[in-house]
């Protein structure tokens, strides 16, 4: 079990993870790397009902939100006049605009995610997760620090969403058989969390 | 070379001169963030102090949603964009919906 991180004197964080641990991390971020880079909508269709202003710039995102809700959750819409978790009928005005605001910030939130997931990857490679039978010294500047913040974040919301984490509900994990796939899926998720909390921390 | 079309002088008479009516940027609650690097993130980006950035969270915390920013539509799209590179669950709506 790892400590988690602690703050180095001159500034950023080192954690020691075991070699398994390490390649948990680095197998969730390429997880999510290719789930967001998967999920890239066709750009032949994202053409034909695009915006030409915004093709003209090179911005041109999706309008509709990903079908995939683990997608949905990493890139919500924009724009709410309630709950973002109830359906929006308000004659298409609040469809519209959310439709604008995807298209001109999806892709390059997409990117921010993948480039942050894959400076995690490689923080991982150069501590040799790829060794089986060493720890894995992890040392991150403040820039790195900012990055696995992020990324954990992220590996926690897909996580999350995709076994259906509901605020206050560790009883219903437990009640599992220790056998079960999401239970082990959930201490993955906790464990996330464990990480990133200590890596708060460390923070000025 | 070409010369610029007449319509661009009629920019400046354009009736669009008073600032955008308020608009509001809305973090709402989630039950995956860490409530400690929810705090962070409002001391991170808008560099509220720790008092405030604290009292904030656990408003988002206690009643499902806050308020954290307000300005032109444009920055709270841009603010709520930077919330959702956090990993937070952000919208922006008009002040006075």
């Amino acid at each position: 079990m790892t400590a988690g991180f602690s703050p180095l004197r001159r500034g950023g964080a080192h954690a020691q993870f075991e070699p398994a641990q390490a390649a948990l991390l680095a197998s969730l971020a390429r997880q999510v790397v290719e789930l967001l880079r998967d999920g890239v909508p066709d750009p032949q269709v994202a053409e034909a009902d695009g915006d030409p202003l915004a093709q003209l710039v090179g911005v041109d995102g999706p309008a509709d939100p990903p079908d995939d809700p683990v997608l949905a959750r990493l890139l919500p819409d924009g724009y709410s006049d309630a709950d973002p978790t109830a359906p929006h009928d308000d004659g298409g005005e609040l469809a519209d605009a959310n439709a604008d605001f995807r298209r001109y910030t999806e892709p390059g939130l997409r990117d921010g995610k993948v480039a942050t997931a894959q400076s995690v990857i490689a923080a991982l490679h150069e501590a040799g997760v790829d060794d089986p039978d060493q720890p894995v010294d992890v040392e991150l500047d403040a820039d790195g620090v900012q990055s696995w913040l992020r990324c954990l974040t992220d590996l926690r919301l897909a996580i999350g969403t995709r076994l259906g984490v509901e605020q206050d509900d560790e009883d219903r994990w437990e009640s599992l058989p220790p056998d079960d796939a999401a239970r082990g899926m959930h201490e993955v998720y906790d464990w996330l969390g464990y990480v990133q909390e200590t890596l708060v921390r460390t923070l000025p | 070379m070409t010369t610029a079309p007449s319509e661009v002088e009629e920019t400046g008479t354009d009736e669009r001169v008073l600032p955008d009516s308020p608009w509001v940027t809305i973090v709402w609650n989630d039950p995956v963030n860490l409530m400690s690097y929810v705090a962070w993130v409002f001391r991170s980006h808008f560099g509220y102090s720790k008092a405030k950035a604290d009292e904030l969270m656990l408003a988002v915390h206690q009643e499902g949603k806050a308020i954290v920013s307000d300005g032109s539509r444009e920055a709270m799209e841009r603010d709520v964009e930077a919330m959702h590179g956090y990993g937070l669950w952000a919208t922006l709506q008009k002040a006075d919906e």
